[in-house]
């Protein structure tokens, strides 16, 4: 199995599969990239009522062009059919939350059931009808590739890259959208027509991956990647470009997985793939992981623990914690019998003189500039100007003799 | 009428129920904006079927109960994570969870031999309501006769219970959760956990769920807890108003998209009958939209009159 994974991801496992894995890659890159547009809007489930609106229409779809004589199972027309249904949920959407007072969740909620009950009955239909046994429909609730023909995989290897293309094209005027819609006005640019756009190239998207990834799962496609790519950056053209990279290595890699085995659906296989790398960022990714999290919790804590240390030893109080004793003892504050060693003498008194300057500090300056920033963890070197530090020390008083050492 | 009694009674009883148990809670999750948890539920209670299925050998109620109910509280657990830790808005890191696990349910379904049991995903999606005959009804005597009641689809006492205890739950937590779902900062200074209710919240609607899941497919499941609530949200001003009316409109919506499903093809002249599934969450979907139109409190306070 490794051997067939490997000939399917260089290409050796035949013409039909390298296209399905270009096509997919090509999709992963426009789903995540124009994905993130939709995620940083706060509207990314609104693509789950756009991918269960197809429904209907691919099966109206199918009925009309078997009722004209032609062949039901053209994909071009397939796709044209779940397009229409797909941008008439999107309006409902849209109609239901402007002109009622029910919220846009409520609206997406509705609009999938009902077109998904809908496009439901209709495959009911066309499985009575005498063409529709073998219409193969089903396979665009969970995508299947097994069964694709070459004009098929030509079909979403040109949409995928027609996608692209305008998501390159319009980025500039959808990133100022997605942040800051009311600037975004000001500036002369047509909100509206910025986010119509956007849904345009999320209908797109999910219109052009119903043959790969199906109709439910196409969300994950729009979905996941640009919450990847958010854990690892701050800024918005690396988000974008995190994403494509992101969905494309995803729709590249479970396409060829999929590909190299008999029952691993594509569509699943892709999303589990996406879903891994997920996972790997949310441990991993600086800042937002959790890794970098619970490392920064336990610099936090060590800083705290010493710094009642450092008090306790200038004050001649105990030390009970043992995790105070263990952060004092490691960095040679303290002798393993609790006596401070030279070097710990001096950071105590030097800690409870700081303590002394704060509390002068704070008397003087009693705006929340400077006092408000008072938490016992930040030095006072950092907030007050050496000029300030030695007028406190003035008021204060030299360093006594215990506190030699000190600064 | 004995057709009736044996073909139709108790798919439409189950479907009554299976839609009063998801639109009760359904009514609090809108008012919540959770609208779309019940979409979450019920791609995740996928996975948690298959692998109780897997565990255990058998299509059961309780270990399938019992799985989708895990995966239900795993899903709710990965939600939170993602949400805390990454900083990712609620709906995407919703969106990345449930997917995620329907991928690995549909994964873990096509790699097991299921072709002796009755499951695969268009299954889970549809339901087989039409399926859930009673045979042993020989007249509208074997209502009371226990052999014959004996013989029901054991779906039918299954959801009956779950859309009791459901009623029942609401009913004794009524202020509580009043409180909790229009004002949480003043419920919780009046001393109402308002973390508990709303979890217990999410657990009832998956317990809805899993029970209405099981017998009439996920389609209906999300389409009751939000379609009938929205309706009815649209009629009044009173949540009291507003749980009768979605109850009346679930109660409607599963009988005349049965009765659709299942004599509208002859009336077409056609032979076969369609998805009483789909054709209920379409009638559903038709009362929204009426609502939409025509109900009385449809708009916005404060917008403005005329429009639209």
């Amino acid at each position: 199995m490794p051997d067939a994974i490997l000939s399917a991801l260089l290409f050796q496992a035949g013409y039909n599969a390298a296209l399905v894995a270009i096509g997919s890659a090509l999709l992963g890159i426009a789903a995540g990239a124009g994905g993130t547009f939709l995620f940083l809007r706060k509207r990314a489930l609104i693509s789950d009522a756009v991918a269960h609106a197809t429904l209907p229409g691919i099966g109206l779809a199918f009925i009309a062009m078997v009722a004209l004589g032609g062949d039901g199972r053209n994909l071009v027309g397939l796709l044209a059919g779940s397009a229409v249904s797909a941008a008439v949920g999107l309006l409902l959407v849209d109609w239901i939350v402007r002109h009622t007072r029910l919220a846009e969740d409520v609206a997406i909620g509705a609009v999938l059931s009902v077109f998904f009950g809908l496009g439901i009955v209709l495959l009911t239909v066309i499985q009575t009808m005498s063409s529709g046994r073998q219409a193969g429909l089903e396979g665009f609730l969970l995508g299947s590739t097994a069964g694709m023909l070459r004009q098929d995989a030509l079909v979403i290897a040109v949409g995928g890259a027609l996608a692209l293309a305008v998501l390159v094209l319009l980025r500039r005027p959808m990133t100022l959208v997605a942040f800051d819609p009311g600037y975004a006005a000001a500036r002369g640019v047509r909100v509206q027509a910025v986010d119509l756009a956007m849904m345009g190239l999320v209908l797109a998207v999910t219109v052009i991956g119903l043959k790969v990834v199906g109709l439910i799962l196409i969300v994950a496609m729009l979905i996941i990647p640009p919450v990847t790519a958010r854990l690892w950056s701050e800024r918005t053209d690396t988000v974008v470009a995190v994403a494509g990279l992101l969905g494309g290595l995803a729709g590249y890699l479970g396409a060829a997985i999929s590909a190299s085995a008999p029952n691993l659906p594509t569509g699943p296989i892709i999303v589990l793939v996406s879903f891994s790398l997920f996972c790997f960022s949310l441990l991993m990714a600086p800042s937002r992981g959790v890794l970098a999290a619970a490392v920064r919790h336990r610099r936090f804590q060590r800083r705290v623990h010493r710094r009642q240390g450092l008090l306790a030893l200038a004050r001649n109080e105990p030390i009970l914690d043992p995790l105070t004793l263990k952060v004092l003892r490691r960095e040679g504050l303290i002798r393993p019998d609790k006596v401070a060693t030279d070097a710990g003498r001096a950071r105590a008194a030097k800690a409870l003189r700081d303590e002394r300057r704060w509390e002068v500090a704070r008397r003087m300056h009693q705006d929340e500039g400077t006092s408000g920033r008072y938490d016992g963890l930040t030095s006072i070197e950092t907030v007050l100007t050496p000029d300030e530090i030695a007028a406190i020390d003035a008021e204060i008083g030299a360093p006594r003799l215990a506190d030699q050492g000190a600064s | 009428m004995d057709a009736f009694l044996q073909l139709s009674l108790a798919p439409i009883l189950i479907g009554v129920l299976s839609a009063i148990a998801c639109a009760l809670p359904g009514n609090f999750l809108i008012l919540r904006r959770q609208a779309l948890i019940g979409d979450a539920i019920s791609h995740v209670v996928l996975p948690g079927i298959v692998v109780a299925f897997l565990a255990t050998g058998v299509i059961a109620a309780l270990p399938m109960l019992v799985g989708a109910a895990g995966a239900a509280l795993v899903a709710v657990v990965l939600i939170e994570t993602i949400k805390r830790v990454g900083r990712i808005e609620p709906g995407a890191a919703m969106g990345v969870v449930f997917t995620a696990m329907f991928a690995g349910g549909v994964l873990l379904l096509e790699q097991t031999d299921t072709s002796a049991v009755h499951l695969d995903v268009e299954h889970a999606l549809m339901g087989n309501l039409e399926s859930l005959i009673w045979f042993d009804a020989a007249g509208w005597g074997s209502l009371v006769d226990p052999a014959a009641l004996a013989g029901l689809p054991p779906e039918l006492p299954r959801i009956a219970v779950v859309a009791a205890v459901i009623a029942l739950l609401t009913f004794v937590f009524w202020r509580p959760l009043k409180l909790s779902t229009f004002d949480e900062g003043f419920a919780a200074t009046v001393g109402v956990p308002t973390r508990t209710i709303g979890l217990a919240l999410v657990a009832a609607s998956a317990v809805a769920a899993v029970a209405a899941f099981d017998a009439v497919g996920s389609i209906i499941v999300i389409a009751m807890f939000i379609c009938p609530p929205a309706a009815a949200r649209l009629m009044t001003n009173r949540l009291e108003a507003q749980v009768g009316w979605s109850i009346v409109f679930a109660t409607v919506s599963a009988i005349l998209g049965y009765v659709f499903a299942g004599y509208g093809p002859l009336w077409f002249g056609a032979q076969n009958a369609v998805s009483a599934a789909g054709m209920i969450a379409a009638v559903s979907g038709a009362i929204l939209a009426v609502a939409c139109v025509a109900a009385p409190h449809r708009r916005r306070i404060g917008a403005a009159q005329g429009q639209g």
